[in-house]
């Protein structure tokens, strides 16, 4: 999507002499990363759970947390590029239901390759990420409200629509139809390797999470998102294009909530119509934990990916713990309270730094 | 003090508009009824009733289609106009009742899910005349808020007799997966599989996410492996527990689960999930519609004082091929 002519630039150049500059120690470097908290709390949990869950305690245990994540952790990528470019995407939950819906029913009516619905639906959902971002740039309007509408719009369609063509509230069974077999692969395909079982959307993750970190840190396109997400004033006023790297990043997140919405109806071949809503904040909330600042121009890939790591890996071992899953919900605020709290400490710290 | 009296004045306009539009409505669905039936069910032709149906239906769940095909049918085939309205929020659901009362309708159907918080607006509307019934959820209850009878199954007794089935299919650890948190009825049916086989364990799933609930069940299954029988409370939740199953390398753990759509009862007749236990939403919305009528119409109740169960009643491979074409057709 957003790999237009990367070359290595030389007009930002770190300067080579470092006379004027503070050398700072490495525990503070480290300490300025966004996702080294969330990094810490992950090993700390993961030892926890270790410790107190003996069933996690198998590789079997683990991929299942992987693939957990994965689902959360896909989508939750390019949240946390949005949220690094200092907006939000309160409908990218329901948008991943309305991509598969859209997808098995127009199929299933028509009767026609799944192919087809899939391509179109990924138009259709990537109208819906550049209308978000278009409303949001021309009205100026906080994307919070611009997508809290979408949010419900979607929720209010997806139900609607669903119930108009199929007369019920579940997407009809498309596992018979044309292309299936080719699409569960790149969706949903598993492998069995030993005692573990490898889900292709762990294998999506990674390779998303890398594409973004590589962008984020590595191109001219990523310099911008910070600087979009930072003080989109000035990044005008040094002639960055707000506009379209913004539209194009509620483009991203629609891009990823498409791809998340073929697993989901790929994998389990029909999909209910009220699914996905409530899918928005847990992927904001991976993105939060992961260092990701809500004010934007903050955070990175790894960390988001952490951030959805940590997500899946409490909701499945306070069940291989045996607890009851009804305290996942306040272990999670508990979480994205700490994470808020080390991230603002660390924002400090690091801006606070005087140069000697 | 004037200006809010105006503006009751209004709203009164209005709810009167209303009536009479639906009214005006009404005879052209009683029409069609007459010319379609042809006069041969007794009640049909242009009762002029109004009917109000409050639930508190979650939108998305496939089990309230069939209660709503059910209320409509019966208004169709009673000549009454039914509205149907409906909110998951307890408070907001004691107002569309008031709305009901409001609108002066014939009579109500309602679900009694929090009763604390349904009965005082319950009781409004017997003070001004309006018979009220209750059905789905709320059977010990009904009598207190003073309805006619209550049609549902009794969850727990359903609980009980799935807790009796899978112990007479060799059960050594039953789990049940509770969809939706802090709902009495949900409760009720894994408090009813745990008083006939105490060897019963209840999980909180996420229903609003399949791949949520398959690794939460997966998780489970791996971390007690004496478990060998999952009870679910809704049919999407058994079809994830075929996968977390599978997933798991348990081919042994069976499956039993409460309500159904197109997909489980497929499974239940290719055997991967052994039964489902119909409450028969289908006729909780006829009956409870009906009832009204014929309380307008003849002065009768059904019941004798007592609640109308329309189950538990089992389906599994033995009755899954009559049961079928019922299933496609959205009405069971």
């Amino acid at each position: 999507m957003s790999s237009t002519s990367v070359k290595t630039d030389p007009s930002p150049p770190a300067p080579s002499e470092a006379s004027n500059r503070v050398t700072l120690g490495w525990t503070n470097r480290l300490l300025a990363r966004p996702e080294i908290g969330a990094l810490v709390a992950a090993v700390v949990i993961f030892i926890f759970f270790l410790i107190v869950a003996p069933a996690f305690r198998t590789p079997a245990s683990f991929f299942t947390v992987l693939y957990q994540s994965s689902t959360i952790g896909i989508v939750a990528v390019a949240v946390g590029m949005l949220m690094i470019g200092g907006e939000f995407d309160l409908s990218a939950g329901v948008l991943v239901t309305t991509a598969g819906l859209f997808n098995a029913m127009f199929c299933y009516q028509l009767g026609i390759n799944l192919w087809v619905g899939a391509i179109l639906s990924l138009v259709l959902c990537l109208c819906i990420g550049f209308l978000n971002g278009y409303l949001v740039m021309r009205t100026g309007i906080p994307s919070f409200l611009i997508t809290l509408g979408t949010f419900f719009v979607l929720q209010g369609a997806n139900l609607g629509v669903t119930k108009l063509v199929t007369g019920s509230v579940s997407s009809p069974n498309i596992n018979q139809m044309a292309g299936y077999s080719s699409l569960n692969w790149l969706f949903a395909n598993e492998w069995e390797i030993g005692s573990v079982t490898l889900s292709i959307t762990v294998v999506w993750w990674f390779l998303f999470v890398a594409v973004s970190a590589y962008v984020l840190q590595r191109t001219k396109i990523g310099n911008w998102i910070y600087a979009v997400g930072g003080n989109a004033a000035s990044a005008r006023a040094v002639g960055v294009p707000v506009t379209r790297v913004k539209v194009g990043l509620f483009m991203t997140v629609s891009f990823l909530g498409w791809f998340a919405g073929m697993h989901y109806l790929y994998n389990y071949n029909t999909l209910q119509a009220g699914n996905g809503v409530g899918n928005e904040f847990l992927y904001i909330i991976a993105a939060v934990v992961g260092g990701t600042l809500l004010t934007g121009g903050y955070g990175n890939a790894i960390g988001v990916a952490i951030g959805a790591f940590i997500f899946g890996m409490t909701s499945l071992c306070i069940v291989y713990a045996g607890w009851d899953p009804n305290w996942f919900k306040a272990f999670l605020g508990v979480m994205l309270l700490l994470a808020v709290m080390v991230n603002l400490y660390v924002k400090k710290l690091s801006t606070s730094r005087k140069v000697g | 003090m004037t200006p809010t009296r105006a503006r009751r004045g209004l709203t009164v306009a209005g709810v009167v508009a209303v009536v009479a539009i639906a009214a005006a409505a009404c005879s052209g669905g009683g029409a069609t009824n007459t010319t379609s039936t042809g006069g041969g069910g007794g009640g049909g032709g242009n009762s002029g009733y109004t009917f109000a149906m409050i639930t508190h239906e979650t939108p998305g769940d496939t089990f309230w289609d069939r209660i709503k095909a059910g209320a409509n049918q019966a208004a169709k085939d009673t000549g009454s106009t039914l509205k149907y309205s409906s909110d998951p929020d307890a408070a907001k659901q004691a107002v569309l009742i008031q709305n009901a009362i409001d609108s002066k309708v014939d009579g109500i159907a309602t679900t009694l899910v929090t009763p604390d918080a349904l009965i005082p607006t319950i009781k409004k509307a017997i003070a001004a005349g309006i018979p009220v019934d209750t059905f789905n959820s709320g059977i010990d209850f009904f009598q207190q808020a003073g309805a006619l009878t209550h049609f549902a199954s009794n969850e727990k007794l359903a609980g009980q007799a799935a807790g009796k089935r899978a112990a007479a299919a060799g059960a050594t650890k039953i789990l049940c997966t509770i969809q939706q948190s802090g709902s009495v009825a949900l409760e009720d049916r894994c408090a009813g599989v745990k008083d006939t086989f105490p060897n019963t364990e209840n999980l909180q799933v996420n229903g609003a996410d399949d791949a949520a609930v398959t690794t939460a069940i997966q998780a489970k299954l791996t971390e007690d492996k004496s478990i060998n029988w999952i009870v679910t409370l809704g049919a999407p939740q058994a079809l994830d527990s075929i996968k977390a199953a599978q997933g798991a390398g348990r081919a042994d753990v069976k499956i039993g689960t409460f309500d159904t759509n197109p997909d489980a009862a497929q499974a239940v007749q290719d055997g991967k999930i052994q039964w489902f236990i119909d409450q028969q939403p289908y006729l909780q919305g006829y009956m409870a519609i009906t009832q009204l009528y014929l309380y307008k119409k003849n002065g009768n109740v059904l019941g004798g004082g007592q609640a109308v169960l329309t189950g538990p009643s089992f389906v599994d491979k033995t009755n899954i091929a009559q049961v079928m074409p019922f299933i496609k057709n959205n009405t069971r």
